[in-house]
């Protein structure tokens, strides 16, 4: 949830309410809308209530983390909210991980943290600190693609090639627990990630033959 | 450009110049080393190994982010914007809002409709109201909820149905009916007494969203006076000449960069407001800006195939002769002029012969995101109406669904001044080979002879489709550069939307001048190094720019023909290109190879200009599909399981058979999405608001949705008329008769009739209650 505001529109007859409400917006309240009223949107009230003893953080804050990415340690200053996903592409420039919907739905940002697939963008970055992150550019070998990259390219296991990164490291985590996959088990293991332009049937075929070149 | 190819909806609006023409004389390729191979994507190492910079991608030094705030309610009135607290917040740079000075800057809906790009008035959910640049996305998305807005609440209309009602929400106060669209030919009351069967019936098909996977968006820098943009877009010229014309800035000091883009399916044919307020916000910091949308922006405010409810009675003899066709259908640009009916008649009109038919199509304001082209304006929802028609009338006249499409295939356009003949169709080949490899007659005859008394059903569908562009036409200007050691670059100003367009044109390239594809170096989509071209949209780009490059790389090889005539001492005209060599076909022990050629050597380089030539005069161009379904309907529960799919396409020549397959498939996906799975739900009587702004509740289809058992067929005729290449469009017919073929199949499987987007189970378990009644 990002700029969804949630208004607080049960001031009729145009008065003015410059206390946030807290809570969600009552459905009800929802009826009087339409009506002419002015109305004031204030939007900065999502924010849940910490526990008492809970340590603040104050935003803007930094906090050091250590991450393991491809095998190489990056030390950095971090905000806490800041998502695994967001520290990868704008701070260090790992773009090979893309961003999709930010909010776990898509599969876009899928990367591999200790041989599990992840989303990235559900992944706090102070969370992944002493994991095993592997992102899309971690799979090459030098310049060598390796073999579910590979596979991809001989199958056309894309088009516009946004969401394909995220499928690389889904298929190359799936194959890690499943090395020899039906194609049913291939089409339940990749379900959770999203493509547009539908290139569904090549990435079945990719994982097939990924399958393969891995055994070799 | 002829008067009805500016009108395209890809051409909209925008400057689109004139190209020279193209050397006479071409002729078509008789026999292919290279086009029509299955071969992997030039760009494929870039795609899978990260390398890929895309436009959201890039990340610059010292860049920005930008974050926009946008109206949550339908319609009101931005009555004051606070953004004192706001501009004080940690690491903030810059705030806009409709009282800043430098956004005091017109936005033009459509050549009439202009409004203030802040505008106080805001008709849609997700109209922008302010803007922000921070130091990270984050501090941006603090700042903008810190902004206080006082908004004017007014009454709203959501539903295209409700919107012209008396006493309703005016959207705009020159009220809510932009447009009424006519069109006659032959007598339609006449042919409904000609006819033994008259059925009628109303369709709906409900609102569909773009959502590419690559967000809406890219990165803006300024040097001094000259503006980049790295935008995720589908027309680098077309964002170019927006932004110039909106920025007062000369075509020269804006360049527009996309050489990767994930994808639009036509939400990303023009500049959005967006590009213009990341512009604004890097001007005012003097630092470059990362504007990219976040993905619940993109179901609101970048576009969506509208919603529409359409109307058809049809007339048919016994022996399957249609006598007439009658259509009214009512579609929604959403709050700004957009092309809401556009084309969504067009299948009545012209796909099957009929001698007596009328259409009335009415565009109308409701408070909802405008509308953007969506893959075939206006076909899957037209293909949604009258392919069920059809399948209703083979049922009243018992006949076979098939047969009464292939008694009614037009070779003209009968929609069109003077009935022009198309230079290829091939619907009956699609409709014939597709119902053999399908094995229809088989699958009926079994299905027909299976118990119906069990809740699971089987039953299949077909329905047939062609597109009213993708034939292509000019502008466009290619460069084909052949270096001294044989080896070539290849400069086009065309995106690759995820179609394999580079690919395609590489191998154009090798065919004619036999380098390696994989060699060839692709530089394209840059309004500062490549030609103009038109956006990739309306499957135009591979018969637009495939006969451009071909043009390009036969200039370079008449150069390179010339070079070896000095050095062989021979005649030009009898040389030709084997390999690395130019021979002489007179004298074969007579051949040079290129990298030895004098001339090359000399010059360093070849460059060979192509220019894409005008259509054949009176003919037309399009193609045609037909794809073919089988489903299981449970009863009970109302899912349908997909089981196999077939799709048959005439396109033209096949220029990559596993692009073309890739297409094939990716269009039958977003089908299965538009009949099945996609629908915008606005909270009509409460609210206004989109309820299910995310990919949680709004559902595209994902590997489990879509049939393992998928077919493509191409029905492969070279268009030879058409243009040099041979090639027709395929991006948007892929999925026009998808969603139709499958409410066949279920209407074959159950008896029922579904005859509004989409088929979710919750929709057709209270039909097959309703029916059981």
């Amino acid at each position: 949830m990002k700029n969804e505001k949630d208004d607080n529109e049960d001031k009729k007859d145009g008065a003015e309410n410059n206390v946030p409400l807290q809570g969600l917006t009552r459905r009800g309240f929802l009826t009087t809308i339409g009506t002419g009223a002015v109305t004031l949107a204030v939007s900065d009230k999502l924010h849940a209530t910490p526990a008492a003893d809970a340590e603040m953080i104050e935003r803007g804050e930094m906090t050091k983390v250590v991450l393991n990415i491809n095998g190489r340690k990056y030390r950095l200053l971090v905000e806490p909210r800041w998502s695994l996903l967001y520290v990868l592409r704008e701070q260090l420039g790992l773009t090979g991980t893309k961003v999709g919907c930010e909010r776990g739905e898509c599969g876009t940002c899928t990367v591999i943290i200790d041989d599990v697939p992840r989303y990235a963008c559900m992944t706090l970055v102070v969370e992944a600190e002493g994991t095993k992150i592997t992102t899309l550019e971690g799979l090459m070998k030098g310049e060598e693609l390796g073999p579910v990259q590979n596979a991809f390219v001989e199958q056309d296991a894309f088009q516009c090639g946004y969401c394909t990164p995220g499928q690389i490291m889904a298929v190359e985590g799936f194959l890690r627990k499943n090395p020899d996959p039906s194609t049913e088990e291939i089409r339940n293991g990749m379900s959770g990630n999203l493509c547009r332009c539908g290139a569904y049937k090549h990435i079945v075929n990719a994982a097939k033959k990924a399958a393969e070149l891995k055994r070799l | 450009m002829k008067k009805d190819d500016k009108e395209l909806y890809f051409a909209q609006n925008i400057p689109v110049p004139e190209t020279p023409m193209p050397a006479a004389g071409v002729k078509p390729w008789q026999r292919t080393q290279v086009v029509g191979k299955p071969l992997p994507r030039v760009d494929a190492y870039e795609r899978v190994s990260g390398n890929a910079a895309y436009p959201s991608d890039v990340v610059l030094s010292d860049m920005l982010y930008a974050a926009i705030l946008r109206c949550p309610h339908p319609s009101a009135v931005v009555k004051d914007v606070d953004t004192k607290v706001a501009e004080k917040m940690t690491g903030v740079r810059a705030v806009l809002n409709g009282a800043s000075k430098e956004a005091d800057i017109q936005w033009a809906w459509s050549p009439d409709v202009k409004t203030k790009l802040f505008d106080p008035q805001c008709r849609f959910e997700g109209e922008v109201v302010a803007a922000v640049a921070a130091e990270t996305l984050y501090q941006a998305w603090d700042a903008v909820r810190a902004i206080k807005v006082k908004y004017e609440v007014l009454p709203f209309v959501s539903d295209e149905r409700r919107s012209l009602d008396a006493g309703g929400a005016p959207v705009h106060a020159s009220g809510n009916k932009i447009k009424t669209d006519k069109y006659e030919r032959g007598d339609v009351a006449k042919g409904f007494s000609e006819a033994d069967v008259v059925l009628e019936q109303t369709y709906r098909n409900e609102c569909e969203i773009h959502t590419p996977q690559e967000l809406h968006g890219g990165v803006v820098k300024w040097d001094g006076e000259s503006l980049t943009i790295w935008e995720s877009t589908q027309g680098v010229f077309a964002v170019q000449a927006r932004v110039a014309e909106v920025l007062h800035l000369p075509l020269s000091r804006v360049r527009v960069i996309g050489h990767y883009m994930g994808g639009g399916f036509g939400s990303k044919l023009q500049a959005d407001k967006s590009t213009i307020i990341a512009a604004l916000l890097a001007k005012k910091t003097a630092r470059p800006v990362k504007m990219v949308l976040s993905r619940e922006e993109t179901f609101i405010a970048v576009g969506n195939r509208p919603p529409g409810t359409m109307k058809l009675k049809a007339g048919v003899k016994k022996d399957g002769t249609l006598t007439a066709l009658e259509f009214s259908g009512i579609g929604s640009s959403g709050a700004y002029p957009a092309g809401g009916t556009a084309l969504m008649d067009w299948l009545v009109r012209d796909l099957y012969l009929c001698p007596n038919v009328r259409t009335v199509t009415t565009d109308v304001y409701i408070n909802a995101g405008p509308a953007r082209a969506f893959r075939a304006p206006g076909h899957p929802q037209g293909a949604w109406a009258l392919e069920q028609m059809i399948d209703s009338l083979a049922e009243a006249i018992k006949m076979d669904p098939i047969d009464l499409r292939l008694k009614n295939i037009p070779a003209f356009s009968q929609a069109r001044q003077g009935n022009p003949p198309y230079t290829t169709t091939g619907l009956r080949e699609c409709l014939e080979k597709g119902a053999a490899t399908f094995g229809w007659n088989d699958a009926r005859k079994k299905l027909a002879e299976m118990p119906t008394s069990g809740h699971i059903r089987r039953g299949v569908g077909v329905a047939s489709a062609l597109w009213f562009a993708g034939g292509g036409n000019p502008p466009s200007t290619v460069i084909v550069k052949l270096f001294s050691d044989g080896s070539a670059n290849l400069n086009m100003g065309a995106s690759d939307i995820g179609t394999g367009t580079k690919t395609v044109m590489a191998m154009i390239v090798a065919e004619e001048l036999g380098v390696k594809p994989e060699a060839l170096q692709v530089e394209n989509a840059d309004t500062g190094t490549t030609q103009y071209a038109t956006p990739s949209g309306g499957s135009k780009t591979v018969p637009t720019e495939a006969p451009t490059v071909r043009a390009a790389a036969l200039s370079v090889k008449q150069q390179l023909f010339d070079l070896a005539a000095a050095d062989l001492k021979t005649n030009a005209t009898h040389l030709e290109l084997i390999g690395d060599e130019v021979v002489s076909t007179q004298d074969p022990p007579k051949k040079i190879k290129i990298a030895n050629l004098t001339g090359l050597k000399k010059r360093g380089m070849i460059v060979g200009v192509g220019y894409r030539g005008p259509n054949p005069e009176g003919k037309v161009v399009n193609p045609f599909a037909a794809q073919f379904c089988e489903v299981e309907v449970n009863m009970k529960t109302g899912e349908v399981r997909i089981i196999r799919f077939l799709a048959t396409h005439d396109s033209g020549r096949v220029m990559n058979r596993l692009t073309f397959d890739n297409q094939v498939f990716g269009g039958i996906t977003m089908g299965i999405g538009f009949g099945m799975t996609e629908e915008r739900v606005l909270d009509k009587n409460q609210t206004g608001k989109m309820l299910n702004k995310s990919w949680h509740e709004y559902k595209l289809p994902t590997m489990l949705d879509v049939p393992a058992d998928m077919t493509s067929l191409p029905i492969e005729l070279p268009d030879n008329e058409a243009n040099i290449s041979g090639a027709k469009g395929l991006g948007e017919p892929v999925t026009i008769p998808t969603a139709a073929a499958i409410a066949n199949a279920v209407f074959h499987a159950t008896g029922v009739r579904v005859n509004e987007t989409p088929m979710s189970p919750v929709r057709l378990v209270k039909m097959f209650a309703e029916a059981k009644k």
